[in-house]
């Protein structure tokens, strides 16, 4: 299964280097270079660390709705993000966006493992992270609606919808560090979170840190979905879903769950950046349809399709 | 081969337990008994290293079944069993298969534990504990789910385990169960242990614990024909 979604990905990889508003094929060299393989490559990372943290938030709760966007910390981002819209940095200084929405989500993720860290449990990091996202977004609102001018507001309700269009090499450079780091730090947590799915005590009687896995793993998603949200948006439903298309696949284990969703993640993701691309050559539209839009319209009927098989009290 | 002193278990701050002076050698099966919320739960988690007073316990050496656990996820039964490999950090399938024989899971292995019956479910939690080998097995209600004759059949098992050196601790409200086959029944009342003495002896005291009339044997009542 983990071969055939390598292949998955490489494809969709390719692919997503061979379109675009150029024309299909082997674009000019400064095209590919400039334009394409920063997006496809930022499509493939956040797409992956979505996926993956999802697993690992799903499997460290104990709870098939958990979701990267729990914690917060992509609100963060977003935060950093219009602070610098709002006060024109972006404008002098184009990567003050990504840097300001690392910093955010690098911000968010201290305060959320602050107020998580002294007895960290599922249930308290799951306030701490409720408690973080109801922060950034109520500073986001203020923020909004301070903006200086009308053309900053729509620029960054734009922004905030998610899409991975005009990302350079900057970008990738910014984010692929803490991503890749993230990542590896997540996928290591698979026996602690296979111990997890009995419960907290039984998972602490198996010699398990629980503590100190809740604190890794919200650590690990902060730094890769944060630096993902600083380039590229807020991006949904991706972190939720992937885990639940893959457990039929590959079995319930949350510990066999992981490199799978890492890479279906990052093929769910290069494939939505795709039909973004390709909708504007297709359907009469003016502009691509914003990524995170477009993955929310996905995501939601499979959201349902899911609801509708988790049996009660279980994890479907 | 497990002990435990303390003036007081404390749980959320409050006192749980009061004076507790307990040990259990190997090769021994312990039943510890008493009303609801006289500490007995307590007694285990502090015995699994899980409450500070407990110490830290050497997890392949001391395993835990808690009180209704259950799997989040829809695991096989084979996957749950060998969950109690992690504290060795190996994946030997040999202890996990003596272990589901042991439960009686040989035809269930690859079914999922969220879609067998509850007297199934805990059989598979049952084989986790003996997939760790370990040899103090601390378990809370290990037949509350189940119906009489496979709680005798679990309650003989673990006898058996007992018997060739092991040392089993046992959470029981079935007080017939603890009499038949414990070789000894601790009784708490109030977070105090006021009887500790061999299932012949224990009655009197564990009656009035239970604030049973003097000289009623709840026993023979629920007890299968003998064999």
């Amino acid at each position: 299964m983990i071969r055939l979604l390598a292949v998955a990905v490489a494809l969709l990889f390719v692919t997503s280097l061979l379109t675009g508003a150029a024309g299909l094929g082997v674009p000019d060299p400064l095209i590919l270079w400039q334009i394409r393989l920063p997006r496809a490559a930022l499509a493939a990372l956040v797409g992956g660390a979505l996926g993956l943290s999802g697993a690992v938030l799903q499997g460290a709760l104990r709870n098939p709705l958990a979701d990267p966007g729990l914690l917060g910390i992509g609100g963060c981002a977003a935060l950093g993000a219009v602070v610098a819209f709002y006060w024109g940095l972006s404008a002098v200084f184009a990567p003050a966006l990504p840097l300001a929405g690392l910093a955010g989500a690098a911000l968010g993720s201290a305060f959320l493992l602050g107020f998580a860290g002294r007895a960290a449990s599922g249930p308290s990091l799951i306030l701490a992270g409720v408690a973080v996202s109801a922060l950034a977004a109520a500073l986001l609102a203020l923020a909004l609606t301070l903006a200086p001018n009308p053309f900053a507001l729509a620029e960054i309700t734009f922004w905030l919808m998610g899409g991975l269009e005009d990302r350079t090499l900057t970008h990738l450079l910014l984010a692929a560090g803490p991503i890749v780091l993230g990542c590896g730090v997540l996928l290591r947590l698979g026996r602690g979170l296979d111990g997890l799915a009995l419960g907290e005590a039984v998972a602490a009687s198996l010699g398990v840190p629980v503590a100190r896995t809740l604190r890794v793993a919200a650590a690990g998603v902060a730094l890769a979905v944060g630096a993902g949200a600083a380039v590229a948006g807020g991006i949904g439903f991706v972190g939720l879903v992937v885990p639940h298309l893959l457990r039929p696949v590959v079995g319930q284990r949350p510990s066999a769950l992981l490199a799978p969703s890492l890479l279906g993640g990052a093929a769910l993701l290069l494939a939505a950046d795709l039909l973004a691309r390709v909708a504007p050559l297709l359907l009469p539209l003016q502009q691509e349809p914003r990524l995170g839009v477009l993955t929310a319209l996905l995501g939601a009927p499979f959201l349902v399709r899911i609801a509708r098989r988790v049996a009660p009290g279980g994890a479907g | 081969m497990i002990a435990l002193t303390a003036a007081e278990v404390r749980l959320d701050g409050r006192a749980v337990l009061h004076d507790i002076a307990f040990s259990a050698p190997a090769g021994q099966m312990v039943a510890l008994c008493g009303p609801n919320g006289s500490g007995k739960s307590t007694l285990l988690r502090a015995l699994a290293g899980l409450l500070p007073e407990g110490g830290t316990p050497d997890p392949r050496h001391v395993a835990y079944l808690p009180q209704g656990a259950r799997c989040a996820w829809g695991m096989t039964v084979a996957e749950v069993a060998a969950l109690g490999r992690i504290p060795h950090g190996d994946t030997n399938p040999e202890p996990v298969e003596r272990a589901l024989l042991a439960c009686g899971l040989d035809g269930l292995r690859g079914q999922r534990v969220d879609r067998i019956s509850g007297g199934q479910a805990r059989r598979a939690m049952l084989a986790r504990v003996l997939a760790t080998d370990a040899q103090v097995l601390l378990l809370d209600e290990p037949t509350a789910d189940l119906d009489p004759s496979a709680a005798h059949e679990m309650m003989a098992l673990l006898r058996g385990l007992a018997r060739r050196g092991g040392c089993v601790l046992v959470v029981l409200h079935a007080l017939d169960l603890a009499l038949r086959y414990a070789d000894r029944v601790v009784v708490l009342c109030h977070g105090r242990i006021v009887a500790d003495a061999p299932p012949e002896t224990v009655l009197p005291a564990a009656a009035a614990a239970f604030g049973l009339p003097w000289g009623v044997d709840p026993s023979p009542r629920l007890l299968p024909p003998g064999p």
